[in-house]
């Protein structure tokens, strides 16, 4: 401990016990670590012991008898005569949720990346007004913010009386364009904010040169800014495309719940269809679809050599 | 010069400031560089050099004037268009590229063939000593290695003028000066023109052909380092060049009288010194061209000593004002601090300047 022997000695603590300044104890990290760990992991937990369980002949909860009668629910149709087939309904609900958040994502992603470039080049007081800004969503209950949606693209809402001005029929609600148009207005913040996080450390000098050494526009947002701002891009993609797979409020509210995300079916698992074991089965799908988009998106990301952690 | 080669004429830029007034970084500039020439825009932070260097670059539009490379008039042309390179200060590599890969860029630009590209990535590392760095990348070099990457990426263009501003500011000394010996070297082999932008006089003077001295947008001096150095135009130029001792004298018949009261005779003045009838003039003497005299015109009494190796740096104090002299570390007679010291400008050293 050379270091040691240059600070004045305080006597009682032993040398190599001190906190140097500016590193934190890691005892200040329990806490929060054992939350953490119960919040997560006991639900986690639950979820996936009773997706093995049997649904008790009558009223909610679960029976203690370990089966595997709700996984093959998902994917298998038993009939009254005893035959089995094939059942896509569950398929075609996560092949719904995955192509809306697809769209979400990449519909986010093209509106973010202008957003996020501009903010990123006023100078530092009016960028930080302009991430406010962006954050304000945040101020309101993304119930009352879809709640809100939905009254603007009611048919006898604003844009519906203006459009039938022109006699132009404006009919949106409750149906899947409602429904992404809620799920892209929610997570559109979500996008910018990393993005803008990585175009901010940006260096347009890099842009000057490019420009120097004879590329043009395009060729310099395609060859010098979008690989500059591709950490914030993939954070982007992950902070959306997740939740976004998850979500059910939208689909509940615009959708009117006539096309179902995977969400809204666990949902009414545990609510009006009292089945928690089959709940919890395609909950526990979900979580590993979502985990190995995790992956790959992680996959990708470390080949590239980006510094985006996501597990 | 023979040839017009580059041509900057009556070159206007003015920024506005944050305080809503403006700037003339480029007030009225004009000069002709010559092909093949190493040339230098000399002058402190903020007097326009740079911003001149970016319109050449067309990294930044002049309000007004021309550029004319060749005959051509680039000034309005995006710079993608012009047949000129930048080293940048910061030198700007590509950190998600490979060193290969920045100095290829360029080049791809120019849509020339693979083959071809490879060929010249290759020369162009060999020119600056880096031969094997293609596939490290950037933030695995060291600063002046980065410089040298800056420099093979802008020469593997075969530019028409190479341009460098400030490109040596971010390293030591030492590094520096091998730097400059280099560039040097490169400039002499490779036959581009160089306009090099900095505000170190000894860079100025120990690589430039010709140097422009510029001053609030203006060019106060242009020409070779030896002049610049040895017939400032005036005392901005002659403090700003080197170290000067400026002294404030006043005309007095066969000379100029000096404070302390002894005349310096006319015929003590460099020959090209101009002498008005009557009045105040300041006279400028190097440091290295005032010697001990016991019949010295300079009396004065010493502050300080210091030794730097190769000469000694004496500061006289004379009346209310304080003269530098640097003698010679060896073989003098080095004056005690505290001490009365006499001292001469050389024959024909001192001269007077506008001020």
């Amino acid at each position: 401990m050379t270091a040691a022997t240059a600070a004045p000695k305080s006597g009682s603590k032993s040398k190599s016990r001190r906190a140097r300044p500016g590193q934190a104890s890691p005892k200040l990290a329990y806490l929060p670590i054992i939350f953490l760990a119960f919040a997560i992991g006991i639900p986690l937990l639950i979820i996936v012991v009773y997706s093995f369980l049997e649904k008790p002949s009558q009223g909610t909860g679960v029976k203690w008898v370990f089966t595997t009668e709700n996984y093959k629910a998902l994917f298998i149709q038993q009939k009254l005569d005893g035959t089995t087939s094939l059942d896509t309904r569950y398929i075609k609900v996560l092949w719904t949720s995955f192509t809306y958040s697809l769209i979400t994502t990449v519909v986010t992603l093209i509106l973010s990346i202008p957003v996020a470039m501009w903010i990123a080049t006023r100078d530092a007081r009016k960028r930080t007004l302009l991430v406010a800004l962006v954050t304000l969503p945040f101020w309101i209950s993304i119930l009352i913010r879809t709640y809100g949606m939905r009254q603007i693209i009611a048919d006898e809402g604003p844009i519906g009386d203006f459009l039938g001005l022109f006699n132009i029929e404006w009919s949106i609600l409750y149906s899947p364009p409602a429904t992404i148009l809620g799920l892209i207005y929610v997570f559109l913040p979500f996008m910018i904010l990393p993005i803008y996080a990585s175009a901010e450390r940006f260096d347009f000098r890099l842009a000057e040169a490019a420009y120097d050494l004879g590329a043009k526009k395009l060729t310099v947002v395609r060859k010098i800014v979008l690989p500059a701002i591709r950490p914030g891009v993939i954070s982007g993609i992950a902070l959306v495309f997740i939740p976004a797979l998850g979500s059910f409020l939208q689909s509940d509210m615009l959708g009117g719940g006539k096309t179902n995300m995977v969400a809204n079916i666990i949902a009414n698992n545990f609510g009006q269809a009292r089945n928690w074991p089959f709940g919890s089965a395609l909950a526990v799908l979900l979580i590993v679809l979502t985990l190995l988009f995790v992956l790959i998106i992680q996959g990708i990301s470390q080949r590239r050599g980006d510094k985006v952690e996501l597990v | 010069m023979s040839e017009k080669y580059l041509e900057i004429r009556n070159i206007v830029k003015v920024f506005p400031t944050p305080e809503g007034g403006e700037v003339r970084a480029l007030d009225d500039v004009s000069l002709d560089i010559a092909a093949g020439e190493f040339f230098i825009l000399l002058g402190p932070s903020g007097c326009g050099k740079t911003t001149l260097l970016r319109s050449i670059a067309g990294l930044e539009y002049p309000d007004s004037g021309e550029i004319i490379l060749l005959g051509d008039r680039i000034d309005d042309k995006p710079p993608y268009e012009r047949p000129v390179n930048t080293v940048f200060q910061s030198y700007a590599l590509f950190p998600h590229m490979t060193v290969g890969e920045n100095i290829a860029f360029g080049l791809e630009m120019e849509k020339i063939e693979k083959d071809v590209v490879a060929k010249r990535v290759t020369e162009a590392l060999e020119q600056v000593k880096l031969s094997g760095y293609e596939n490290r990348l950037p933030s695995q070099l060291s600063g002046g290695q980065q410089q040298r990457v800056a420099l093979a990426r802008a020469l593997a263009k075969k530019p028409k003028v190479l341009l460098l501003d400030e490109p040596l500011s971010a390293l030591d000394l030492k590094l520096r000066r091998g730097m400059q010996v280099e560039l040097k070297r490169l400039q002499r082999e490779t036959g581009i023109t160089f306009v090099f932008v900095t505000h170190d006089q000894e860079e100025a003077m120990s690589m430039g052909d010709r140097i422009a001295v510029f001053s609030q947008g203006k060019i106060v001096q242009l020409d070779t380092p030896v002049n610049v150095y040895r017939r400032p135009i005036n005392a901005y130029v002659a403090d700003f060049i080197g170290e000067t001792n400026l002294i404030e004298g006043t005309v007095v018949s066969g000379g100029i009288s000096l404070p302390g009261g002894s005349v310096l005779p006319t015929s003590e003045l460099a020959e090209d010194s101009f002498l008005p009838v009557s009045g105040q003039v300041t006279v400028a003497i190097r440091p290295e061209d005032l010697v001990l005299a016991s019949d010295g015109l300079i009396s004065g009494t010493v502050r300080d000593v210091i030794f730097t190796g190769d000469s000694v740096r004496v500061y006289v104090t004379v009346g209310d004002i304080e003269v530098i002299a640097s003698l010679a570390s060896y073989g003098t007679q080095i004056p005690a601090q505290g001490t009365s010291v006499k001292l001469n400008p050389e024959h024909r050293a001192a001269r007077t300047v506008a001020s």
